[in-house]
């Protein structure tokens, strides 16, 4: 039996590009979709996100979304991808502080605008193109080499690197979390379905995780 | 080691076919653009500019169905440009499928459009398209319509202006240098690079590699984008990448 991978849709921009990559990555039956039960019933879960946090919050909000990812977690692997990564945090402190889902702790912050890189150039922000993830143990990486490039475009980010919930880091003027983990959930801050071989490689994984660390 | 910088290839795309022309006139048929960018997507390309170069006086009905084809095949960051006028437009395009829409004449002539936009589906996807030409040493302006009308604006302070509007990315062409294979005009660039806190792609007269390296390391460009030296079979974007990693660039190998 074709699994199926719902891709949550509440209104945040285009998802033809993860619906695509997912489809692309292996055998499955992708949704896009903000219907509860559509979302309840699939094998697995996509909650992607652009712009900004408040408006994705919002989003959620207003289709009752919130609530059907909190249960969606205790049962079936969630994969966050970009904004649908920093939303599983606690806050974000764009647009005068945004209360989030709190599936992982800490806060979003915004990357800071007085960067230098190493030779002492300013650092540009948005974080925009390809970084390299160094990765911790988890069968998400799977097939992955440590230290690949992944698509970043993100000017607001999770700083604690070190935070126990972090599988993946990346350095812009200072570390930060590419990746953050727990059983069920994998939440990336870059695009997987930008990123490539290397992304592709990432959906396929999700398509056979079984949600364990 | 930390973020690369970008090589970008760009098709102009005239009536569903991918063009080159020297600075916008004589134009050769280079193929099918989403075959073309299928090829760069296997080469490496780390994005892929698609500029749907006669909409400002022409019909683009075919670009929403050629970027959706693109979108479904390739999957690496898609900006798409040429006749967005208003945020209809921009919104088409980012259903179909572009990850970045550039703003180019409707910028110039309706400033506002930037910040509407950048409010509406956020800086992350709002890219400014700036071609500019020299007037005089060290003074570049904005020029228009496939470089074809004088605006009066300084290009820098254009750029400062739009970033603070919003604009996520500069895509800065020189007018003077597109098609020549002279080399990106690297004053214009460096001048907006330093001025802005946003990426900035050089693009315009790259024709040969060592050209990459000079709009990364003198002209400060976090991207570079070229046409035809990659259309034709000059060269590849692997190629490429290895004349940058050799001059001490960081790039995605």
């Amino acid at each position: 039996m074709t699994q199926t991978v719902a891709v949550i849709d509440y209104g945040s921009g285009n998802l033809h590009s993860v619906a695509k990559a997912v489809e692309h990555a292996g055998q499955c039956r992708v949704l896009v979709t903000a219907d509860v039960k559509e979302i309840q019933s699939a094998d697995r879960v996509v909650l992607p996100g652009v712009g900004a946090m408040g408006d994705c919050m919002q989003g959620l909000k207003e289709r009752g979304l919130d609530l059907v990812v909190l249960g969606v977690i205790q049962e079936k692997p969630l994969m966050g991808v970009c904004v649908g990564m920093q939303i599983l945090t606690e806050s974000g402190e764009e647009s005068a502080g945004v209360d989030a889902l709190g599936v992982f702790p800490g806060q979003i912050t915004q990357f800071s605008k007085s960067m230098k890189n190493p030779k002492g150039e300013a650092l540009k922000v948005p974080h925009m193109g390809w970084n390299e993830v160094g990765q911790r143990q988890h069968p998400m990486w799977t097939g992955i080499a440590d230290r690949t490039r992944f698509y970043f475009v993100h000017s607001y980010r999770y700083a604690d690197a070190t935070a126990e919930c972090v599988v993946g880091t990346c350095e812009y003027g200072a570390p930060f979390a590419a990746a953050l983990s727990k059983p069920n959930v994998f939440a990336v801050q870059f695009h997987p379905e930008k990123s490539h071989d290397a992304g592709i490689q990432l959906y396929r994984n999700f398509l056979t995780w079984d949600g364990t660390c | 080691m930390g973020l690369a910088k970008r090589i970008i290839p760009c098709l102009d795309v005239d009536q569903g076919r991918v063009v080159k022309g020297v600075q916008f006139e004589d134009i050769r048929d280079a193929g099918d653009p989403v075959e073309v960018s299928r090829r760069y997507n296997q080469e490496g390309a780390d994005e892929i500019t698609f500029l749907d170069i006669t909409a400002s006086h022409e019909n683009r009905a075919t670009t929403y169905e050629t970027v959706s084809r693109m979108a479904s095949e390739v999957f690496i960051p898609l900006t798409v440009g040429g006749g967005v006028r208003n945020t209809d437009n921009i919104r088409d395009l980012l259903l179909a499928g572009a990850d970045k829409v550039s703003i180019n004449t409707a910028a110039v002539f309706e400033p506002e459009l930037v910040k509407k936009a950048a409010e509406k589906f956020g800086s992350q996807c709002i890219v400014v398209a700036i071609d500019a030409k020299q007037v005089e040493q060290g003074r570049w302006e904005i020029f228009t319509h496939g470089g074809r009308k004088p605006t009066g604006l300084d290009a820098v302070e254009w750029a400062v202006r739009m970033v603070s509007y919003g604009a996520g990315e500069i895509l800065l062409t020189s007018m003077d240098r597109d098609g020549t294979r002279d080399g990106f005009d690297l004053g214009l660039t460096r001048s907006v690079a330093d001025a802005v806190t946003v990426p900035v792609i050089a693009s315009g007269g790259v024709g040969h590699l060592n050209h990459l390296v000079d709009g990364v390391v003198q002209g400060h460009a976090e991207a570079v984008l070229a046409a035809s030296i990659f259309h034709f079979a000059q060269y590849t974007i692997g190629e490429a990448k290895e004349v940058m990693a050799a001059a001490g660039i960081e790039v995605r190998l």
